[in-house]
């Protein structure tokens, strides 16, 4: 009998991924966005010398630092993941994907949990200015961390800078800068982190306005809001620059994920960006001619103008991707599926051959094999690949992620203007509607954040690193029933965790600074 | 062949930092050691707020150096990471919880609201300090009696089926706690944390009573940690050994391999000699004098020391380190298991970053300890654990 993967293995394995990742991603955004901020506001102590500020800073960090531990526990799982329940992936890749993970272990994990202990102990032990060095420090570690976690997670969405190597039957790096610079890595990193500076400042006004509707430590509140919205504005207006960056950056490496975005089965010259649209749940199969959407609003030429930076422009959609036919920007007709797959299997039989030849001693044949591979090597993924709809991202899921991030992307300017304008003017304290407002905004952060990151990774499916590996063959070899098992174990530990901590922090934030008399 | 010089001398060099790392692993483990003995050395709950805000100041430390060696061990010998983590599952993730459970608990065990309770989260700083140091002991243990896995890099080309790491048997890395050599590995580490624990508190916390119970408990805890140490490392070095043959890459049985390895190395076999000089020099002086408080850095020097041969010890000289005791030459080697050599290159020009990252960390610690840890800062410092 030929032994075959479970597929319900393959979908626990993600289930456990995507929920060690969605954990982690309500810890990370708020460090790196207090972070700044109470780095901010220690640093107008220094200049200034004024004790509430030192006050203030320190009520942030104290939020900061029972966020941070269990941000820090969910990291660790993180990491060791990729080994644990993804070891094809690990090995196949490991050459070049372990790198920037061993990077951000030296260059920024250390930083961070160097300093930190002297942000938090240090008050009365080193200098002002050590301190400060400390407290910025610290953010400049956690931000380092992102990075270097972004760029290895960019590599999986386009994989640059290696090539394969049918001898030890893995990719190698040869360019590292081609890694860490790549387009693709550098917008994914600007985006990321500013959405945790939105989530950052969005948590800081809206505990700031909870504790103005309460008439409590106003003048904490009123300062740290001031500083938050100016923060807050930056991020959120940089944040769309970075989004259509990123979104270009699909159009161009990822266009199945673009189209699974769009909702877009027939593509075309000139195409429409949909800005309002509800999906047909009838829609089962991309070549069953029934209408996607059951009603939609666009906004005419839009797609092909930020897909390609041109109004005419032709973009694919599910269908011409699936199958192939059309003419890509280079002039060259794109391959189908069906042609991918073939392709696939033709490099994974060339690789088979030629390890074959080489451990007979045929050296002529090896050639010809490595020929072959080589050709064919970047759809080798493919051949792993059954049936071409398992090409096919989960549509609804991403399509309407997409939405919602975009639809909070924008709601978060427009918020941080106002905020900004009434603090400028001294008028925030008034507005208890904009403080309700402010105060129910912090999920919607944390929401964008979660469904940017389920447009990224949902999106790219079926691919662990896109065209070279799918998530069927980089997982581990266990019982699906192991997996479970610590599907459950981490979602409950997590849970419980994370009660605990929103706890800890509703208390903290109920037993405020006491500064507002200072 | 200069390139393939070049390759190996990256391949050593990166076990040598690997090994390292895992050594100051083991030393800052003692954070560890310390939480297990949080009810056995406090005993009133100014006391045991002392000994979690001592350790509770390094823990990351820990923390980081774990993460760092699981990301420098992917990076440079890629191969372990995917057959023993994919493999070993279920070592790796009770390790894993247990951490998890101490990087939480620190902060929220004196907070108000925390759900489960001040003692609970004592209860997993304990059971972190426990397990941690016993886990990760046993499971090192089997870089020297091998694990029961097979590896078959043409299992890529078969469509259904393309994992290329495969364990022997559905305890998934449990089966390793059954191997008495690795579990006494196991014990050796959790009593040595334990032991540069106690050291640690002489010389970090300025409280008598504690300074008292930690020198009387000392002695303890050092006949324990030899006990099982010098059993470990007399089996070592009088059992068959993994060996590599260097023509063919062979793996073979070779009688006393550890011993032989030791004596073709004697620069390693220097540095562990040193190393255990250091470490019972630490704690020999230590419990003939009630003043003198720098046993810890006499004993991690000399910790970190002998864990750098011993780890040396298994991966260089033509020995596998991660031995396969099912299929022999599945077994991984530094030169079968580690990453390319443009990767490796890029590594070590990293790697010149790590003594300005270790000069950094000495100076903020020295800063932060040049005041021990007492009752009065206790009850004036805004931020304790």
């Amino acid at each position: 009998m030929v032994e075959s993967i479970d597929t319900s293995l393959i979908d626990w394995s993600r289930a456990q991924f995507a929920l060690t990742a969605i954990y982690h991603w309500l810890f990370v955004p708020l460090t790196l966005g207090l972070g700044i901020i109470q780095a901010i506001m220690e640093t107008i102590y220094y200049k200034t010398g004024k004790e509430f500020w030192k006050t203030t800073a320190q009520f942030w960090m104290k939020i900061f630092g029972i966020n941070f531990a269990i941000g820090v526990a969910t990291g660790l799982i993180l990491e060791f993941e990729f080994g644990t329940n993804w070891s094809n992936y690990s090995w196949f890749v490991g050459d070049i994907f372990g790198a920037p993970l061993a990077i951000e272990g030296v260059l920024a994990f250390f930083m961070e949990a160097t300093f930190i202990a002297v942000m938090f102990f240090g008050w009365n032990k080193v200098s002002k200015g050590f301190h400060l060095a400390s407290t910025w420090l610290t953010i400049l570690g956690a931000t380092i961390s992102a990075l270097w976690i972004l760029i290895a997670n960019a590599w999986m969405q386009y994989p640059a800078g290696m090539q394969f190597n049918p001898d030890t039957v893995r990719n190698e790096m040869f360019d590292f800068w081609a890694v860490a610079l790549s387009p693709v890595a550098i917008n994914k990193f600007f985006h990321t982190v500013l959405s945790g500076w939105i989530v950052g400042s969005m948590f800081v006004i809206g505990v700031s306005s909870w504790y103005l509707l309460k008439k409590r430590e106003t003048k904490l509140a009123l300062s740290s809001i001031k500083v938050a919205a100016a923060f807050g504005l930056v991020a959120s207006l940089l944040t769309l620059w970075t989004g259509d960056g990123s979104g270009y950056q699909v159009a161009q490496k990822q266009p199945m994920k673009l189209a699974a975005m769009e909702g877009l089965y027939e593509g075309g010259n000139g195409v429409g960006l949909v800005g309002v649209g509800v999906l047909n749940p009838q829609k089962k199969s991309y070549n069953d001619n029934v209408d996607p959407f059951l009603f939609k609003i666009e906004m005419p030429k839009m797609l092909s103008f930020l897909a390609e930076r041109d109004l005419n422009a032709y973009v694919p959609g599910i269908t011409n991707l699936i199958e192939g036919g059309y003419q890509t920007a280079d002039g060259t007709i794109a391959l189908s599926a069906t042609e991918k797959i073939a392709k696939g299997q033709q490099a994974i039989q060339a690789l088979a051959g030629y390890r074959k030849a080489k451990k007979a001693g045929d050296e002529a044949g090896a050639k010809a094999y490595r020929a072959t591979l080589d050709e064919n090597f970047a759809y080798f993924g493919y051949g792993y690949i059954k049936d071409p709809a398992d090409l096919i991202p989960p549509v609804g899921l991403t399509y309407y992620s997409f939405r919602v991030m975009v639809i909070l992307g924008g709601f978060f300017i427009l918020l941080f203007i106002i905020i900004s304008l009434q603090s400028y003017k001294d008028k925030f304290e008034d507005k208890r509607w904009l403080q309700w407002v402010c105060l129910w905004s912090i999920p919607l952060a944390y929401i964008a954040g979660q469904a940017g990151w389920i447009v990224a990774e949902v999106g790219r499916q079926p691919w662990a690193i896109q065209d070279i590996l799918p998530t069927s063959a980089a997982i581990s070899k266990l019982d699906t029933s192991s997996v479970q098992v610590t599907f459950f174990l981490f979602l409950a530990l997590f849970t419980i965790l994370l009660i605990a901590e929103i706890g800890i922090m509703v208390k903290t934030i109920k037993k405020g600074a006491n500064v507002s008399e200072q | 062949m200069i390139m393939d010089s070049t390759y190996i001398l990256l391949q050593q060099y990166w076990w040598l930092i690997v090994s390292l790392l895992g050594a100051l692993l083991v030393f800052l483990l003692f954070v560890q050691g310390g939480q297990s003995l949080l009810f056995t050395i406090g005993k009133t709950e100014l006391q045991q707020k002392m000994l979690i805000n001592s350790t509770g100041r390094k823990w990351e430390f820990t923390f980081t150096t774990l993460v760092t060696f699981g990301g420098a061990f992917f990076a440079s010998f890629p191969l372990f990471y995917s057959t023993s983590f994919g493999g070993a599952y279920w070592v790796w993730i009770l390790i894993l919880l247990c951490f998890v459970l101490q990087a939480v608990s620190y902060e929220y065990q004196a907070k108000k609201n925390n759900l489960l309770g001040k003692k609970t989260y004592q209860v997993f700083l304990i059971l972190n300090g426990v397990l941690g140091p016993i886990l990760l002991g046993t499971a090192v243990g089997t870089f020297f009696n091998g694990a029961e896995f097979y590896v078959n890099k043409e299992q890529l080309t078969e469509v259904a089926m393309p994992v290329i790491s495969s364990w022997a048997t559905p305890w998934h890395g449990l089966e390793a706690a059954f191997v008495v050599w690795n579990v006494c590995l196991g014990a050796a580490v959790f009593f040595l944390a334990r032991v540069l624990a106690l050291l640690y508190f002489i010389n970090n916390i300025n409280d008598e009573e504690i300074q008292k119970r930690s020198h009387k408990q000392l002695l303890l805890e050092t006949i324990l940690f030899l006990i099982f140490f010098l059993t470990f490392l007399v089996h070592l070095l009088v059992q068959d050994g993994f060996a590599v043959n260097a023509g063919t890459n062979e793996v073979f049985m070779q009688p006393y391999k550890y011993l032989i390895n030791l004596i073709e190395m004697p620069v390693v076999l220097a540095v562990l000699l040193i190393g255990v000089v250091g470490v019972l020099f630490g704690i020999g002086k230590t419990l003939f004098s009630a003043t003198w408080k720098k046993g810890i850095w006499f004993a991690g020097t000399g910790t970190v020391l002998t864990v750098l041969a011993l780890l040396l010890c298994a991966g260089w000289n033509n020995t596998a380190y991660y031995p396969s005791i099912v299929d022999l030459q599945s077994s991984l080697t530094i030169q079968n298991s580690s990453s390319s050599p443009f990767t490796l290159k890029v590594m070590s020009y990293v790697s010149i970053l790590v003594p300005f990252v270790l000069a950094y960390i000495f100076y903020t610690w020295r800063a932060l300890d040049l005041r021990k840890i007492d009752s009065k800062e206790m009850a004036e410092e805004e931020h304790t654990y």
